[in-house]
């Protein structure tokens, strides 16, 4: 168990008072920039350091794993409480999450939220800490087809929350799609469905989609209803996790975790597949029928698989030195800064930093529990304001994430026009999930089909070449082929129960 | 907290200032930890370090269309002699692609900053051992070669293996090029074998060449690269007629005075002057290549033109 001493050594040089207190800096920092919309954690890491060139190289990154974790906790409570994910990695939270506070039950999601980030990120730095080199030579012999077949999987599963008509439900998805398309087709260079917009040209922007759908279409359905219904009082709820809370929670962090590790250690993984296919998981798997109002295991399983993939973004920074998101971009910058090469070698030549950061990154995680469960009944009590107030605030918060981003006005009318759309939506009965889940997977999607088809010259049966891609493809038509006889199973079961009943109803 | 968000967005503004302010902008064209993020704080902390603007200097980034949103809105502040902008190679190419009218010799061009040579790069296992080797098998059959690169259409590492492949003959249109989400994703298909060549900016791939994961066939400047990067040959060396080099600099808006003009430069001169830019061209990898005035001038308008020309050649335009 060398590592496991390694890792205890890191812990014994982060854990000095000085380093302690740079962790909570970093933590509260992280928090407030992930509750803030439009600053992402890259973006605060980067106004850092300047400020850190000071600091020993340990100290820095004590306070850049607080700021990281932080961020990625810290766009929970806005999705949670207002409905305003401020990035892609915490749309799904959004869903469940803001039903529970709607129903008095804010609290309660903040702290599982709170615990199934803390449960994820420390098993997360624990297997990066003992599995990252082998996990990363795995990783990266992963190409576009098994990406694809990935994402084919994600997309099959999408058909089961269509809702109650497939017609609309395959409707808001083919939009989502469509919306999906819009901008600059990375392969040729060519411009679509933008109409000679140059704010089209990128990509859709996921957090302004999703905030005008969710946020903005419905803070106008309810302006628009505000005469008409009785005022809905967002009852007091008890400021605490119940028994049956953390019996319903555990086992979605666990399975969260499962979810996001791998994906976090994947050279192209991100959070938005991973928190997807959790929170799916989780709706089939849940018995109680509560999902759409506020089901405990639709918050704790996407913000476990959120911080989970967060944790795995270090198994190729540390193993390879590939820098795979921004803010691995930003630290490994860092790193140079230091005059420290960032590598392959990094684990061997400065495996002190490197124990270190591991061990700040458990500190960071165990502060951040610290901190804020006490806090989320606080947080819950926002949502006391009275209803023409509370818009009013949410509508401030979104436009002013949407223009925070770019600082481009044309984001605002983009986001009002998301915001009509999330309110059609609403009027016409069409479910609003499948659009996001469009959005979010038809460009993952096709630049990992484009990318497989363009290396094998357009040859399709290359889409089969990877191993994992063809295990995807049989467990995805098992699953399409099984369903009616799961169905008929189930069916079977339900019959033979409801005759038990009956019996021990007659004894 | 709405204390914060009002003063954050306030700030996000743009406070308009009276013309003797000394407070600076720098606009980066790109997301955090990239290049262009990179030469831009660079640059910000070494004038801001001695403080030799005497206010404050604020940097954002303007994201968009790989850096013609920047670009764009740098047209649009006309006379705004308190800001400045980086830019390099790849948002020229950018604007391209992205069809916006905005060329970058019609602002007021400052300074261009460094170069920075790109590197051909191959896993270790590879059967190309010389640049020849690949430059023969390619020739040979275009189809057969995949390259990738860390930008899309129109960025540096797709236009430098654009202009390899017709300086050995290649058409540029039979070029099977993966586009990657920058240099992490771009090392990973490498070392995975899913692409047979990559091309791409050196600085990110000192660890991988040093542990001898990576091989460097040539590099693309007119000297040899330093360090772990001595070894790889010129292309020049192997016999190809082809020099290509990435470079950073700053432009102001256009329609700014000849004054102010002249005092930007003066500011950048000594900020390039210093000890703290020598040691952060060393930590980077960058090569020094500061170029002023008018001379960046001509500068710009030979790469805007070079761009749109290897561009042509491929129907992107």
């Amino acid at each position: 168990m060398e590592n496991f001493e390694l890792l205890m050594g890191g812990l014994e040089s982060a854990l000095t008072p000085m380093n302690l207190l740079y962790a909570a800096i970093g933590v509260l920092l992280g928090t407030f920039v992930g509750v803030l919309p439009g600053i992402g954690p890259a973006m605060a890491i980067a106004l850092l350091l300047p400020v850190t060139y000071r600091l020993e190289p340990t100290s820095a990154f004590i306070m850049f794993a607080g700021l990281y974790y932080g961020g990625m906790y810290g766009g929970s409570t806005t999705s949670i409480l207002l409905n305003t994910p401020g990035e892609s990695a915490s749309v799904m939270t959004a869903l469940e999450g803001n039903r529970m506070a709607r129903a008095g039950r804010g609290a309660q999601a903040l702290a599982t939220a709170a615990v199934g980030s803390f449960v994820a990120g420390t098993i997360g730095t624990i297997l990066v800490a003992f599995f990252s080199p082998a996990l990363a030579d795995v990783a990266v012999e992963l190409g576009a087809p098994s990406y694809f077949a990935l994402m084919v999987l994600a997309l099959v599963m999408t058909t089961t929350v269509l809702g109650t008509s497939a017609l609309r439900g395959f409707a808001a998805l083919f939009l989502g799609l469509a919306i999906g398309l819009v901008g600059l087709d990375l392969n040729t260079g060519q411009p679509r469905l933008t109409f000679g917009v140059t704010q089209l040209v990128d990509r859709l922007d996921i957090v302004v989609v999703a905030v005008g759908i969710f946020a903005l279409g419905e803070a106008l359905w309810v302006a628009a209803h505000l005469r008409r219904r009785p005022a809905h009082v967002v009852p007091v709820g008890r400021p605490w996790m119940g028994r049956d809370d953390w019996g319903r929670s555990w086992k979605p962090w666990l399975r969260g975790t499962a979810f996001g590790f791998p994906f976090g250690a994947l050279p192209a993984g991100g959070a938005e597949i991973p928190t997807f296919l959790s929170y799916l998981t989780e709706r089939k798997l849940s018995k109680r029928g509560d999902f759409g109002r506020g089901a405990i295991e639709g918050v704790a399983g996407p913000e476990a698989a959120n911080n989970a993939s967060a944790a795995g973004m270090f198994v190729p920074m540390l193993a390879l030195g590939l820098p795979v998101t921004a803010t691995a971009a930003v630290m490994l910058s860092a790193l140079q800064g230091y005059g420290i090469t960032p590598g392959p070698q990094l684990m061997t030549d400065h495996a002190d930093l490197v124990w270190t950061l591991l061990a700040s990154l458990l500190i960071g995680n165990t502060l951040l529990l610290v901190l804020n469960l006490p806090l989320a009944p606080l947080w819950a009590r926002l949502l006391r304001i009275p209803r023409p107030q509370l818009y009013a605030g949410i509508l401030f918060f979104a436009c002013l994430g949407a223009y925070a981003t770019n600082l481009d006005p044309f984001d605002i009318g983009l986001l009002v026009a998301f915001g009509l759309l999330g309110l059609m939506m609403r009027r016409f009965g069409l479910p609003v999930l499948p659009l996001i889940l469009g959005v979010i997977l038809g460009p993952l999607m096709e630049t990992k089909l484009r990318e497989a088809l363009t290396i094998s010259g357009g040859d399709y049966t290359a889409l089969l070449s990877e191993p994992l891609a063809v295990v995807i493809y049989i467990l995805i038509a098992l699953f399409i082929l099984g369903r009616p006889f799961i169905a008929r199973l189930r069916a079977r079961a339900e019959q033979s129960a409801e005759v038990e009943d009956e019996k021990e109803l007659v004894d | 907290m709405l204390v914060t968000c009002l003063l954050a967005a306030a700030s996000a503004c743009g406070v308009t200032r009276g013309a003797e302010s000394r407070d600076l902008d720098m606009w980066i064209p790109n997301s955090p930890g990239g290049g262009y993020d990179q030469t831009g704080r660079a640059a910000v902390g070494v004038l801001d370090r001695d403080n030799m603007t005497g206010g404050d200097i604020q940097v954002t980034n303007i994201l968009g269309a790989g850096g013609s949103v920047a670009m764009s809105r740098l047209m649009s502040e006309e006379g705004n002699g308190n800001l400045l902008m980086t830019i390099g190679l790849g948002v020229v190419g950018s604007t391209y692609s992205f069809g916006v009218d905005a060329r970058p010799q019609d602002a007021t061009p400052i300074a261009q900053l460094i170069e920075e040579q790109e590197g051909v790069l191959v896993p270790a296992d590879s059967p190309f051992k010389t640049i020849d080797d690949l430059v023969k098998a390619w020739a040979e059959d275009p189809e057969s070669i995949v390259v990738g690169g860390g930008s899309s259409p129109g960025g540096p590492d797709h236009l430098f293996p654009m202009q390899l492949a017709e300086a050995a003959g290649i058409d540029p249109k039979e070029v099977k090029y993966v586009p990657y989400d920058g240099g992490g994703p771009l090392t990973s298909a490498l070392l995975g074998h899913k692409i047979e060549v990559g091309f791409s900016g050196l600085a990110e791939f000192e660890g991988q060449v040093e542990a001898g994961e990576l091989r460097v066939l040539a590099v693309s400047g007119d000297e040899r690269g330093t360090g772990v990067f001595a070894d790889a040959p010129t292309l020049t060396e192997s016999g190809i007629d082809l020099v290509f080099l990435n470079w950073r600099g700053v432009l102001a808006p256009p329609g700014i005075s000849a004054e102010r003009r002249q005092e930007l430069i003066d500011l950048l001169t000594r900020m390039h002057d210093s000890k703290q830019w020598q040691q952060a061209l060393k930590d980077n990898g960058w090569t020094d290549a500061f170029v002023t005035g008018d001379d960046f001038d001509d500068l710009l308008v030979e790469q805007d033109q070079r761009v749109a020309s290897t561009l042509k050649e491929l129907d992107l335009l």
